[in-house]
């Protein structure tokens, strides 16, 4: 066995919560994660904006590019995957994902790992 | 019957009447509508009647509903007071020789009867599909009760793996159920791709999650101990659990009333049509997908619509026969972009592929050439469907770029538009051709609203649209810019679009005249115009997901992701009373306070949860929150005036109050700002401002298109000496005006700039009336004034959107830990230097102006 903690899943809310394409704020182990639902998908990621270094990225505008689902920073508005959590207009900045899923219209969220 | 009665009954039935329509779906709806904007001596009185019990609602978009769409916002039909719709009355005989539709509630003479019943879902005979949890795909109500049955059930199935089945498939995935889809064919959509898009398409949906079963059918569902549906047993012995299943095996067009009419049917049923879409019975005809046209049932709404058209124009006494059906479909399925076209399989003999696979991308595409490589058959596109608009034009015409450079993502497909001859049809659903589009050019269109006026080319389904813009461009004609990747229209076509079609929301605005889920640049611009156009309040429904952070949060958001509130102070103009309750405010709540630019307090360090709270202060003690934030109204400046001052000559601060008042709230394309001054000194810089007034003895001069800011402009006088209502009038026609013409972020000063004429040209439209657009820009402007609501007290009001100012949706009573506080000339400040989580050389970037950007 590796000696990596096993995190559990976090219960968060009910999925009608998660309006389609607009973020909410969650705290998971202390750590705040953004959630998002579109495209019938269900996204987490980092609340926290890697550029601008404020908590604010639940707050961005969902939308997409070249049919990827995407999120902008609402602070200076450069546009995150949320697939893979690339920043596609600054090199080599990446948002931090996590994982999420629904289970009886709850939806649930597990911290990732640092790699 | 003599061949003068006959034709004279023929015309009879054709120049007016009684006018039955069976059916109110969408190509009913639509039907409708083209006889009611035609017959302007309403000569057709029409009676519809509906057997399902909400008015005609967009088929295409169901799915939706999933996603909390409502049945208002699909709905299609608008009420007509020359049209009676009888919903829940469906039509039961028709009596030919007496001419009458039989409902349960009586009779219904016709002059003219057009059946517009569509299909209902094909339930192969398995047993067990009647029992409880086994549903069709087709109404409102169909997936209402679907939904209602998923509750607490872990696995679905669907039996059909084609379009329907998939996006089925789809829906039962987002109802949170485990599904499988279980196919007859090899492959899903066998229909529309070929043995590899399939592999490709397979891959996608495994994906996501949904186990396909392919190449077996279903022999029988069985019940589980609560008596519904527990499981499907397959040919091949397997057995797949599914507590809900939804049959997508195919569609049969209804042709049950034509069939007991006597009315001859088409070889595989819907009622038989010839070109003109009448029925061997003349005064009965047949449109949508229960029509059989030449034969031939088309399960899409496009050709549908088409055949609305027909019928529409040929009981006004036209001619128009049904242009042959563009079976070409483009989808969106579970985020997958799919299309094919043409000979898509390749049954032509001797036809040649060429296909091209990108595993890392996941696209796949396939293009069927004649046998001599030269003629462009068909083709298959998975996973990128860009170039389709352009190879579906040049369908049995020569290729216009070599294959691989038209597979190419991106681009490829636009360079070869210029070669596509001049035979080709561009617009397939308006029947034209590259030639008329050419000529079109010729003769003065420059840009695609002019294109569609004048040959009606991308009107319908809109696919068509791009390439109108590259023949623009192929032509060497400059264009307006699309607005973004998801809208090839510019802003103040969008606005048009909106206005003119009475679209309400995003999503359909998208659907009908974009692709894609949108972005940050048309998301806010379409909020914009819906709110100039009034639809509500600004966090309506889906119209909050539109909104930048500070609309979303009607305030404005900081560096340190906190807010600032800047209650509104109309004119500048506040009793002491009011000060002392914003400083009563800020010190209650911790907030760092400043006197802004703008003639006003900005109150600065909120979180989301405190913003409330706050203008719960703000209005019980007379206030409302201003617009800092928002393409709005921003402040009327003024200086004292006459009241006070010993040069002024008119009440300017009651007219900058005045003014404040009756366009606060209001949506543009930019920010506004006006300020008004007492004479000529002009203390409130009125000539700085986006429209500027400056008093004279007689009266108010008007200075419109100036502004500070990054590019300073001073504006032009445009008129003297006005009364104060001539003044209001102007006022409202230019910014009417400006709303509706204007691009995304261009002030009025750029506006101006661009515009040809310029003040002359604005002068003749909103004074002289050249354009005939001063009644419609006065009526707008007063709907706006007599619609206007505080925004902030709205939320107060309502617990759903106050439900969302909270830091985190899973403990709504924990503040944000991340927003702390330092001391600064004695005011709460948010430390300086790098917040934790930045990366440290990234923290200073250029700061975004509002410019518009300029695209390719
Ligand atoms: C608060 C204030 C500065 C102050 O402390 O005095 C201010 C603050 C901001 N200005 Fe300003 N501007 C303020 C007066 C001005 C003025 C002076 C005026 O209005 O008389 C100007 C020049 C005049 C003009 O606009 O024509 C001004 C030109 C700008 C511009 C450049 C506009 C341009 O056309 O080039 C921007 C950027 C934009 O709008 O895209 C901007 C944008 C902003 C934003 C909204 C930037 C942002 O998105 O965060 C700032 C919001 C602060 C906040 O959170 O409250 N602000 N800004 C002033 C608020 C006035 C008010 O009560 O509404
Ligand atoms: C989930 C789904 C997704 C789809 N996606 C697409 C797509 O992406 N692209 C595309 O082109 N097409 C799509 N379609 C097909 C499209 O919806 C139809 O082509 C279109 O609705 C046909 O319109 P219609 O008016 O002929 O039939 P309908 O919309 O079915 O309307 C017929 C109406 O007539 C009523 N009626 C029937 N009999 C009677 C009677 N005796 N008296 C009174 N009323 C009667 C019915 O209740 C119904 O309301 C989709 C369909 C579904 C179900
Ligand atoms: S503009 Fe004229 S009236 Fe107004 S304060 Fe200045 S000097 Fe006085
Ligand atoms: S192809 Fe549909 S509008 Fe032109």
């Amino acid at each position: 066995m590796s000696t990596l903690t096993m995190v559990d899943w976090t219960v968060i809310c009910p999925l009608d919560r998660l309006d389609p394409d607009r973020g909410v704020a969650a705290l998971v182990d202390g750590v705040q994660v953004a959630l998002f639902r579109t495209g019938g998908e269900l996204y987490a990621v980092d609340n926290l904006d890697p550029v601008g270094g404020a908590y604010v990225m639940s707050r961005g505008i969902v939308g997409c590019r070249g049919g990827r689902p995407t999120l902008a920073s609402p602070l200076h508005k450069q546009v995150y995957e949320l697939g893979t959590g690339r920043c596609l207009d600054l090199p080599d900045v990446v948002l931090r994902r996590h994982e999420v899923r629904c289970r009886d219209g709850v939806v649930e969220v597990r911290l990732r790992q640092e790699e | 019957m003599s061949d003068s009665d006959r034709s004279a009954k023929r015309s009879a039935g054709m120049s007016g009447g009684r006018l039955i329509v069976v059916g109110n779906g969408m190509v009913g709806q639509r039907f409708v509508e083209a006889l009611r904007a035609r017959d302007h001596d309403r000569r057709w009185r029409v009676t519809v009647l509906a057997e399902e019990r909400r008015p005609a609602y967009d088929r295409v978009r169901l799915s939706a509903f999933f996603d909390g769409v409502g049945a208002e916002e699909l709905n299609l039909h608008t009420p007509d007071d020359g049209v009676e719709l009888r919903l829940g009355e469906p039509a039961l005989g028709i009596d030919r020789e007496r001419r009458v539709v039989l409902t349960a509630a009586g009779e219904h003479p016709y002059d003219a009867l057009v059946l517009a019943t569509g299909s209902s879902a094909f339930v192969p005979p398995v047993a067990g599909t009647d029992l409880p949890g086994v549903f069709v795909y087709r109404t409102l109500d169909d997936l209402a009760a679907i939904r209602e049955h998923a509750r607490g059930r872990r696995a679905g199935a669907v039996i059909g793996g084609g379009l329907l089945g998939l996006e089925a498939a789809n829906a039962l995935r987002l109802l949170g159920l485990a599904t499988s889809v279980v196919e007859f064919a090899p492959r899903l959509m066998p229909v529309q791709v070929d043995e590899a898009g399939g592999a490709m398409l397979r891959r996608y949906v495994e994906e996501l999650g949904v186990t396909p079963y392919l190449g077996v059918a279903t022999t029988a569902l069985r019940p589980g101990p609560d008596g519904a549906v527990a499981a499907l047993e397959l040919t091949d012995g397997r057995t797949v659990d599914a507590e809900l299943v939804v049959v997508a095996a195919g569609i049969r067009p209804r042709d049950e009333l034509a069939r007991a009419a006597g009315l001859p049917l088409g070889p595989r049923g819907g009622v038989l049509v010839d070109a003109t879409c009448r029925t061997a019975d003349e005064r009965i005809w047949a449109v949508g997908e229960c029509a059989a046209v030449d034969g031939t049932c088309h399960g899409l709404v496009a050709p549908g619509y088409a055949t609305a058209e027909v019928v529409a124009d040929r009981l006004l006494g036209g001619a128009a026969t049904f242009p042959g059906a563009d079976t070409a479909t483009k989808l969106k399925l579970l985020g997958v972009d799919v299309a094919s076209f043409g000979d898509a399989h390749g049954s032509t003999p001797g036809c040649l592929d060429v296909t091209f696979t990108d595993p890392a991308t996941h696209t796949y595409a396939k293009l069927v050439l004649s046998d001599d490589a030269k003629t462009l058959l068909g083709g298959v596109l998975v996973g990128d469907a860009s170039a389709y608009p352009t190879l579906r034009a040049s369908v049995g015409g020569p290729l216009p770029a070599p294959p691989l450079a038209l597979l190419a993502p991106a681009g490829g497909a636009a360079a070869g538009v210029g070669a596509l001859p001049a035979a080709t049809q561009v617009c397939s659903c308006n029947a034209v051709t590259r030639a008329e589009i050419d000529a079109a050019i010729a003769g003065g269109a420059t840009d695609v609203p002019a294109l569609k006026a004048c040959t009606r080319a991308g009107t319908s389904c809109g696919s068509c649209v791009p390439m109108l813009k590259q023949l623009l461009d192929a032509a060497g004609v400059r264009q307006s810019t699309a607005l973004c990747e998801h809208f090839d229209a510019s802003r103040q076509e969008l606005f048009d679009l909106v206005r003119v079609r009475g679209i309400r929301t995003f999503s359909q605005l998208i659907a009908e005249h974009g692709r894609g889920r949108g972005c940050d640049i048309c998301k806010p611009v379409v909020a914009s115009i819906l709110a100039s156009l009034g639809t509500g309040h600004v966090l309506d429904g889906e119209q909050a997901s539109l909104q930048d952070t500070n609309d979303h949060f009607l305030a404005n958001l900081q560096r340190d992701g906190s807010y600032s509130v800047v209650p509104r102070i109309p004119g500048g103009e506040i009793t002491p009373e009011k000060l002392i309750v914003i400083g009563e405010v800020a010190r209650d709540f911790g907030l760092y306070t400043k006197i802004t630019g703008g003639q006003r307090i900005d109150l600065f360090g909120a979180r989301v949860e405190q913003l409330p709270q706050i203008w719960r202060r703000l209005v019980d003690a007379g206030f409302e929150s201003g617009h800092a934030y928002g393409k709005a109204l921003r402040t009327v400046k003024s200086c004292v005036g006459e009241t006070w001052c010993r040069y002024g000559v008119q009440d300017s601060v009651g007219l900058a109050v005045a003014l404040e008042l009756r366009y606060r709230g209001l949506r543009a394309p930019h920010k506004l700002k006006a300020a008004v001054s007492g004479c000529a000194r002009e203390c409130a810089e009125a000539r700085g401002k986006d429209f500027g007034i400056i008093a004279t003895e007689t009266g108010w001069n008007l200075y419109l298109g100036g502004n500070g800011g990054f590019r300073p402009q001073h504006a032009d006088l445009f008129a003297t000496d006005l009364r104060t209502d001539e003044l209001v009038t102007l006022i409202d026609r230019f910014l009417m005006y400006y709303i509706r013409t204007a691009d995304r972020l261009q002030r009025t000063a750029a506006w101006l700039e661009a515009m040809e004429g310029g003040l002359d040209h604005l002068r003749s439209v909103i004074v002289d009336d050249s354009l005939g657009l001063c009644a419609d820009l006065d009526a707008a402007m007063a709907r706006h004034v007599a619609a206007y609501s505080d925004e902030w007290r709205d939320v107060l009001e309502d617990p759903e959107r106050l439900r969302r100012f909270t830091s985190f949706v899973n403990a709504p009573d924990v503040p944000d830990p991340s927003i702390a506080f330092t001391v600064e000339r004695g005011q709460p400040v948010p430390p300086r230097g790098t917040p934790p989580g930045a990366g440290a050389d990234r923290r200073r970037q250029p700061v975004a102006l509002g410019l518009p950007e300029v695209r390719r």
